[in-house]
């Protein structure tokens, strides 16, 4: 199997802000497609506030669910300064999807260790095409913080090898049974990471 | 005939899934027709019977450890059902005992025990490898590679477990649980027990009746080894480019097979007993023999034994785990190729260890051991261990499930003129206690210990997602189950009426006061610290606080509570009256993230923490 036949996408965040399940129904969306998936990531200590990964691999066929430093094509960051801890794992070349949230940890605060004071200028400088945007923001006018999941898969929707409608269904189903309302809240925060990716990538 | 029955509607049909190794272990396991499983929950294992509760037709419990989970299931197999138990590495620990005499007895239903071994350490205190149990009790270990195989690994299990009355071994490790792949899985297949036959010879193991089965079990080994030759699930795979030929199992499969698309490769599905005539096979076929294998060289030094020359461990790591990127580099090596140029470094980040919740009862103990002088922590297993780190810095031991109260003994008997005026303090939550720490406490008293005990009850299993246990009185499937009482259940273990405490970690002076009362007194204490965990449906958010900015001095004593809703503003330099220079540090609270506990307004010497419609602290200033 050659490399180019095989996609990586590293979604990068904090235990509890739900990377595990936005990269879920990122592998549901390419099972849809007909593509073989794998995702996995650390759990377990994990979502006690710490550092959190979740690599998705799909394409005819997944072998070593591990994606190596340097071959990820897209990096979906939930947070500036993990978005910048992960992005050495791009390909020259790939593209950043960073939430521009800054979430300090208690041992910044304590004053053990600094946090960047400019973790996405950092990967810009460092050649990295990263298109950031304010998650929380979006979510937070669109009435529910919760729904920052859903900005996130929209503003990777566009930059996978399959349509965009394939994820929307993906989120749709997964909120089913929640009632129309919540589906069509979802909806609306789909189009909105979806637009606030496509504005950002036009101004970056 | 076995009936075929329908799954009902929350179980997930048959056809293809996305499932995590985990699911698709429970899932085969169901359609097995398994009638008992038992775990205690611990990562990386813990959502194996998680799964298979809300499967129907299946009893399923948390036992209270992992000896105890491998006992119900094999009564269960003594009885001609199907069973099942899972647990963490380090629980194999604990059921070792079961597990090297059921080896002699055998069992009559199919018994799996699923292993999950934490290769890469990422919530556990050790890496030990698994597979050395295996040879220890002359079971057999299959070793799957993905959800699929592990599906597929479950149904060889029991019908090889059945066939030769042996308990398989089913090898798992982090990246078999944790990965979700896409499986195809059936439907359930009943499985009625054949009934208990009375044999005290086979079941009764004194000495004169094992003395029989141990040769039986050297004959077994036997017979495993040509069921290995023969098994479909030690694959050999030709491969064009015979410089190298690989032997390997589990996840390093996958590894090998994406780095080394054209080696010849030997992959061990059923790795225990080894299929030495496979291994001839393909040193016909390659020039020179690697062993891939996570973690320890178990396989490499069987074949070395055995004859074969291979290389393994020489030129692989020894910890952690093994991915493509770590195989081409030391291949390339030994070829003596030019190793590829090394990634893009890593850029420099802050590290971010996991930490307590907001509002975590925890914090509460942790501020309050932090404060106090000449203490010694033994510490144990769960989230409490995070107590170690910062801010706290409160806790000199961890070791394994319920050490805590026996090392803090041990300290207490071990002590020198140097340590004479020290407080020794043990520190263990409730599921932990009910794990293995009870005895330890019994041990205690009945020795006349000079310790005290923290039992932090949060009514739950926390670490590992916050899984039922006795403390919450609730069963797996959250059915109402018998409530322990741990004010009764310490007295009966020998502690004094007197000498047991009962607390609210949120209060820290009355903490504060009633450690320094009991680690006073020279006799076994017990203090019972409760409040529910965050993370289950005791724990009632409250209020968020807020900071008066115009009260705040900068003295950030509220940071040394812990707690990660509170972030600091700005820092300014000051000048104390004295002259001495000081950092202020002004803070503000998340209000998404406080849940209200009110912890950090204990230390919070200018009141300048509040409740948006509390009334502004007037009330302790004005004399009653």
């Amino acid at each position: 199997m050659t490399d180019s036949a095989i996609t990586n996408i590293l979604v990068c965040g904090i235990g509890g802000q739900g990377v595990m399940t936005a990269t879920e129904i990122l592998a549901e969306a390419a099972i849809a497609e007909g593509h073989d998936a794998k995702k996995t990531e650390v759990a377990g200590m994990a979502q006690r506030g710490g550092v959190v990964t979740s690599h998705l691999r799909f394409g005819p066929k997944v072998l070593s669910p591990q994606i190596a430093p340097g071959t990820v094509h897209v990096l979906l960051g939930f947070e500036a300064a993990e978005s910048l801890r992960w992005s050495h794992y791009l390909k020259p070349g790939g593209l950043a999807l960073v939430n521009d949230a800054r979430m300090v940890p208690p041992v910044v605060e304590l004053g053990l260790f600094s946090y960047p004071d400019d973790p996405i200028g950092q990967m810009r400088a460092a050649g990295i095409n990263t298109v950031s945007f304010d998650a929380a923001t979006i979510a937070r006018d669109l009435g529910d913080l919760r729904l920052g999941n859903t900005v996130m898969l929209g503003a990777i929707a566009d930059h996978l090898p399959f349509a965009a409608d394939v994820l929307l269904h993906c989120v749709e189903a997964r909120f089913a049974r929640k009632g129309e309302a919540i589906v069509d809240l979802n909806r609306r925060a789909f189009a909105a990471g979806r637009a606030a990716a496509a504005q950002e990538a036009v101004t970056a | 005939m076995a009936a075929v029955m329908s799954a009902p509607a929350r179980v997930p049909q048959s056809g293809r899934l996305l499932l995590s190794g985990n699911e698709a272990v429970a899932r085969a396991v169901w359609e097995s027709g398994c009638k008992v499983a038992a775990a205690y929950p611990g990562t990386p294992s813990t959502e194996i019977l998680e799964a298979l509760s809300i499967y129907p037709d299946i009893y399923a419990e948390w036992a209270v450890n992992e000896k105890v989970s491998m006992e119900v299931a094999l009564g269960a197999s003594m009885m001609g059902a199907r069973a099942f138990c899972a647990m963490k590495h380090v629980g194999l620990n604990v059921a070792a005992d079961p597990l090297m005499t059921l080896t002699l007895t055998g069992v009559v239903g199919g018994m799996v025990i699923a292993v999950a071994d934490d290769v890469g350490m990422a919530s556990s205190q050790n890496e030990q490898d698994s597979r050395f149990y295996a040879r220890f009790a002359h079971l057999p270990v299959f070793e799957p590679a993905d959800s699929q195989e592990a599906y597929d690994m479950v149904h060889a299990a029991y019908a090889l477990s059945e066939k030769h009355q042996v308990p398989v071994i089913l090898r798992l490790t982090a990246r078999i649980c944790h990965v979700k792949s896409v499986a195809r899985v059936g439907e359930r297949v009943a499985h009625e027990p054949a009934g208990f036959v009375k044999n005290a010879e086979r079941w009764v193991m004194v000495p004169a009746h094992a003395k029989r089965r141990i040769p039986m079990m050297f004959e077994r080994d036997a017979v495993l080894r040509e069921e290995s030759e023969r098994s479909p699930l030690n694959v050999l795979e030709p491969g064009s480019d015979r410089r190298v030929g690989f032997v390997t199992s589990g996840p390093a499969y996958m590894h090998v097979r994406e780095a080394f698309p054209d080696a010849p490769v030997l992959k061990l599905g059923m790795s225990h007993p080894l299929p030495l005539d496979k291994v001839k096979a393909l040193a016909g076929m390659a020039d020179t023999l690697v062993v891939v294998e996570e973690v320890e060289p178990i396989v490499e030094n069987e074949l070395r034994t055995a004859g074969f020359k291979v290389h393994g461990k020489d030129i692989l790591p020894k910890i952690g785990e093994l991915a493509p990127e770590v195989l081409t580099p030391a291949i390339d090596r030994l070829l003596n190729n030019e190793p590829p140029p090394p990634a893009v470094p890593a850029p420099a980040v802050f590290p971010r260890p996991p930490t307590l919740c907001a509002s975590c009862p925890h914090m509460g103990i942790y501020y309050t051991l932090s404060q106090l002088k000449n203490i010694i922590v033994a510490g144990d297993i769960g989230c409490y261990t995070l107590g170690a780190g910062h801010p706290w810095n409160a806790l000199d031991t961890t070791i394994c499930m319920g050490a805590a109260v026996t090392v803090a003994h041990g300290m207490d008997k071990g002590r020198g003129e140097v340590d004479k005026n020290k407080k020794i303090l043990a520190v263990m939550g409730d599921s932990t206690f009910m794990h293995m720490g009870m005895q330890g406490l019994l041990d205690a008293t009945y020795n006349n210990s000079n310790i005290t005990f923290l039992l932090l009850d949060n009514g739950t299993v926390g670490m590992t997602g916050g899984q039922n246990t006795p403390a919450n009185g609730r069963d797996i499937r959250g059915n109402p189950a018998p409530r322990i009482d741990f004010r009764k259940l310490v007295e009966a273990l020998g502690v004094k009426p007197e000498r047991v405490r009962e607390v609210d970690p949120y209060e820290m002076p009355n903490l504060f006061k009633v450690i320094r009362e009991e680690t006073k007194i020279e006799e076994v204490s017990v203090i019972i610290a409760y409040r529910p965990c965050v993370l289950i449906d005791e724990f009632k958010a409250m209020r968020a606080y807020y900071v008066d900015e115009d009260k705040c001095t900068g003295c950030s004593n509220c940071l040394d509570v812990g707690c990660p809703a509170i972030h600091v503003t700005r820092r300014e330099m000051a000048v104390k009256p004295s002259g001495r220079e000081v950092e202020l540090t002004f803070v503000n609270i998340d209000p998404i993230a406080c849940t209200g506990c009110g912890m950090c307004v204990k230390p919070c010497a200018p009141d300048a923490i509040l409740q948006p419609d509390a009334p502004r602290i007037v009330a302790k200033l004005t004399p009653i």
